[in-house]
């Protein structure tokens, strides 16, 4: 009951529920107050238009319309209520006609319900309206049967899904018969939407009543609902129009506020609060602290990818969050750089990010974002499209939803030639076949043809590889390629990635939570936690080279063959950090063995060291003491 | 132009035709199956009249001796098996019956009404089509991700409300205004091209509002979706990823909730005709409901439905054209 109350918290709700009160306490009094004004005839005020006497004018016999209208509202209310009752009742029985039935009598029920459901209701209850004869009886019977399949088909649905479930189960081997069953543990649990579609339902059959008593099917005189006030007002529509507009006014009135009513009523029981999240923002300082890698110098023409101070900043409940905090690295041609990091780390929108494809409301900001030299932070040009359309490939990490379900994969490979190399339709698609073959797919003339959900997902990680590469691209950026696959068929799109480097020189920014794949396919690897990098260094010995006590618990984190199959598997412990809510001083701090009151205070800079690696730690390198050592020194062997 | 591309591409023969198939006799088999439940039930609807049929029709005072001839004539005192077969019979040749009323051939009367409630049907849907598409779309890259809050406030409402007042009270709105008020457009009849404005209006806006909005909210979800960000990844203009990658998936969506509403536009037409003195079967129905005339009513009845289950056919085969998983999706 306290939901149903939720509804009148909403501007929409409000309104409808008030709406819909008036109508109804305008149905029961309307009557009492009015009938005698609504049936008094004027005989001087035949037809005439709104005057003081006659708001809206009079009819053909000088009878007030304002008034008619006024108490024709219980007779519409009436009709279109009972109407809902027969086609909840009729529905209630066709949707629980399986249940109750057995299984083969309804299968024949359910079909038959689903042929009548395609026909609209205005046509089923003329086909009614026809049988049981014109007038406002048989006018409820062909609207309630009308709306019955409709009213069928949801129960059928609801009752299937709770009839299911264990709790009914139970009671079925427990031997409770079907009819208690129904009324005691079925129904119960689905009468929430059967009633608030029962509401909406009402709206609908007021509707569909003044549409049968315009017709002159519905409701006869002397009698009048909204629908014959009309019949008998558009005749006379140049005369006086209020004759009706007047009803048509309260048609729309009262149907609107039942149907909104019932719309309001479905989405406060269907949708939860959201709670406040607390953020804070960010230490300004955080930002600002990182040092820059000035004192490496890339030969300029080598660097592939070259990005200072990154940050992405999205709009918060509480202020800007920044989920990546101003982080520096440089690619050179040929070479694979791993980002590592949980979730949350900021490794994905960082690959976004590098590659522009961060969407709204997300900000990007560096001061140099430069692919091949040229600066992507310039707004978005034809040229800029055209370099980053062949230069820069992407690799999403679910390939099962990453290509287009309505387009054939040869099409959507030959868009990119199209688009960024002027090709024709037809030398586009050689080159997607071509392009498909050199990703090993088998057949790719006939592939091609294919839709993506006729591929396998490792082929379709393949073909994504294979799209990437119909320009010539400089760098592949590949988010977490290999998560969504099974893991037999990981290894082909490694080695996929790998040869292709090789082949064709290629640098590739390879985003990872699976150290080992990094380690397997890269030459450096970059460690990321709360949106900063926290390591950067070679990937051939990360165990002996690894001193940022995060990228060494990750490390730990991995079983191999030396783990003890009988002990927990490792991880790290604590829980990532909330880019709304950074720490200030070392963001590990608080998951840090090693850490100290200077790391809860101040944020330690990204420091390169002789050799070119990259650590922010006050600790760095340290021998660890717990249980992670162990496995450390197993490694190291 | 989106549409027409993905038509283009249509199925090729071989080896990938045999979803093509199998959907085909699917769909076939369910459209036989509605038609002999629709001929069927047109058939028992003159039977399931309680009392005579005929009598009603002839009206109280006709001679006993009349009615006993009518009935004999009609052949309403076979069995009712060999009345079926009769009918299906008949029905096949094109032979729908003689109105009780006015003597003349149903399929006379039928083919006569006809065309002015395809026109009508017709302009209509057109109209209502051409107007959502352009607007859902655009209102959904408008509101997309949280942006204009307000727009997306009163596009809803505004479609809400005009998608809820029934097409006949939209009628007798436009009649007030645009015949009543500003004597601007003809208010009855099909005699002149102006006189087309009205009616087509009062038939399309409800279900344009109602389909403008569906496709709003399809299309602000399928640009969220991966496969729109891999055709940004692609750095195609704007144009190319709404239109070409985001509309057909968003279409699709809506197109199985859209069919719902243009085969209740087929049946709108019996309203709004009578709103507007239309000559089409809707007026003729409902005309011939009230004077008993129910052979006339059994054939238009059976048009009506015919023509919802084309309006569902049409609109699973687009469905297919359009997304070919959706063959395999329904059971």
């Amino acid at each position: 009951m306290k939901r149903w109350l939720s509804v009148l918290r909403t501007p929409l709700g409000l309104t409808a529920s008030v709406l819909s009160a008036g109508v109804l306490v305008l149905a029961v009094l309307a009557p009492i107050l009015w009938t005698d004004d609504a049936n008094a005839v004027d005989t001087g005020n035949i037809l005439a238009g709104p005057s003081a006497d006659h708001w809206a004018g009079t009819d053909n016999l000088g009878r007030d319309i304002f008034y008619r209208t006024l108490v024709a509202t219980r007779l519409s209310v009436e009709l279109a209520l009972a109407a809902t009752a027969v086609a909840v009742v009729v529905g209630l029985l066709l949707g629980t006609a399986s249940f109750l039935l057995g299984r083969r009598i309804g299968r024949l029920v359910n079909a038959a319900v689903n042929i009548a459901v395609a026909f609209p209701g205005i046509l089923l209850a003329l086909f009614f309206a026809v049988i049981f004869g014109v007038g406002a009886t048989g006018a409820v019977f062909a609207i309630g049967l009308a709306g019955a399949p409709a009213f069928g088909r949801l129960t059928q649905t609801l009752v299937a899904s709770v009839g299911a479930r264990d709790y009914v189960s139970a009671a079925r081997v427990a031997g409770v018969g079907r009819v208690r069953l129904l009324f005691r543990h079925v129904l119960p649990n689905v009468s929430e939407p059967l009633v608030v579609n029962a509401t909406i339902g009402a709206g609908g059959a007021l509707l569909s009543f003044a549409g049968l008593s315009f017709l002159g099917l519905g409701v006869q005189q002397p009698h009048y609902d909204w629908g014959r006030l009309l019949y008998d007002g558009i005749s006379s529509i140049y005369v006086n129009p209020y004759a009706a507009l007047a009803p048509g006014a309260a048609v729309i009135v009262a149907g609107l506020a039942f149907n909104l009513f019932g719309e309001s009523v479905a989405k406060a029981l269907g949708v939860g609060v959201v709670g406040g999240v607390p953020a804070l923002p960010p230490s300004p300082d955080a930002l600002e602290v990182e040092e820059r890698p000035a004192e490496r110098h890339h030969d300029h023409d080598d660097v592939v990818l070259d990005v200072r101070d990154l940050t992405v900043t999205f709009p918060g409940p509480e202020g800007p969050i920044h989920p990546v905090r101003g982080i520096s690295f440089a690619v050179r041609r040929g070479e694979a750089v791993g980002v590592v990091g949980e979730s949350g780390s900021g490794k994905s929108l960082t690959a976004l990010a590098v590659s522009r494809l961060v969407g709204d409301p997300g900000r990007v900001e560096a001061s140099r974002l430069e692919l091949l030299g040229a600066d992507l932070r310039a707004s978005d040009t034809r040229a800029q499209r055209h370099l980053l359309g062949t230069s820069l490939s992407m690799v999403f990490q679910d390939p099962m939803t990453s290509f287009n379900p309505t387009q054939r994969m040869g099409g959507q490979l030959a868009e990119v030639a199209r688009h960024h190399q002027g090709l024709g339709r037809r030398a586009a698609l050689a080159r997607a076949v071509d392009r498909l073959r050199s990703v090993r797919i088998t057949d790719p003339e006939h592939r091609a043809h294919q839709y993506p959900h006729e591929f396998s997902g490792g082929m379709r990680q393949r073909a994504m590889i294979g799209m990437g590469l119909m320009g010539t691209p400089a760098l592949i950026v590949a988010d977490e390629p290999t998560t969504a696959l099974d893991v037999t068929v990981q290894q082909q799109v490694l080695d996929l990635l790998t040869s292709i480097r090789a082949a064709e020189d290629v640098a590739l920014v390879l985003i990872s939570h699976d150290v080992t794949v990094v380690g397997e396919v890269c030459d450096r690897v970059l460690v990321m936690y709360a949106g900063t990098i926290v390591e950067d260094l070679p990937a051939a010995d990360l165990a002996a080279s690894a001193r940022h006590p995060y990228t060494r618990a990750l490390l730990a984190a991995v079983p191999d063959m030396h783990t003890d199959l009988d002990a927990p598997l490792a991880t790290v412990p604590g829980r990532p950090v909330d880019p709304a809510d950074v720490p200030v001083g070392c963001a590990f701090a608080a998951r840090c063995p090693l850490a100290t009151d200077r790391c809860l205070a101040e944020q330690p800079p990204l420091e390169t060291d002789a050799a070119g690696l990259r650590v922010a730690c006050w600790h760095a390198g340290e021998p660890i003491d717990i249980a992670i050592q162990d496995r450390e020194q197993v490694d190291a062997r | 132009m989106t549409l027409a591309g993905s038509v283009a591409q249509a199925p090729r023969l071989g080896v990938s035709s045999h979803p093509w198939v199998r959907f085909g006799v699917r769909r076939v088999g369910r459209l036989l199956v509605s038609l002999w439940v629709l001929v069927t039930a047109s058939f028992l609807m003159i039977h399931l009249i309680p009392g005579d049929a005929v009598r009603a029709a002839l009206g109280p005072t006709a001679p006993a001796s009349l009615v006993a001839a009518k009935r004999e004539e009609m052949g309403l005192d076979d069995p009712i098996l060999v009345q079926y077969w009769h009918y299906l019979q008949h029905l096949v040749t094109g032979d729908l019956g003689t109105s009780i009323v006015s003597q003349l051939p149903v399929s006379d009367v039928v083919s006569q009404r006809l065309p002015a409630t395809l026109q009508l049907a017709l302009l209509a849907f057109v109209v209502a089509v051409a107007v959502a598409v352009p607007l859902g779309v655009t209102m959904g890259v408008l509101t997309r991700r949280g942006h204009g809050r307000r727009t997306e406030l009163g596009f809803t409402t505004t479609s809400v409300v005009l998608g809820t007042i029934p097409d006949f009270l939209v009628g007798v709105g436009l009649v007030y205004v645009f015949g009543v008020n500003l004597g601007w457009l003809p208010v009855a009849g099909n005699d002149t091209p102006s006189a087309y404005v009205l009616p087509v209006l009062a038939l399309a806006i409800g279900p344009a509002a109602i389909l403008s909005r569906i496709i709003r909210v399809e299309m602000v979800a399928v640009l969220e979706a991966d496969f729109v960000r891999t055709a940004r990844a692609k750095r195609l203009p704007a144009r190319t990823v709404y239109l070409r990658h985001a509309l057909p998936n968003a279409l699709t969506a809506s197109l199985t909730l859209g069919g719902l509403i243009l085969s209740a536009m087929v049946a709108g037409t019996v309203l709004v005709e009578n709103v507007f003195a239309w000559p089409g079967l809707g007026s003729t129905i409902v005309s011939s409901i009230l004077n008993k005339d129910y052979q006339v009513v059994q054939a238009i009845v059976l048009v009506y439905g015919a023509g919802v289950l084309l309006v569902n056919t049409v609109v699973d085969v687009a469905l297919a054209l359009l997304d070919p998983r959706s063959m395999i999706r329904e059971d």
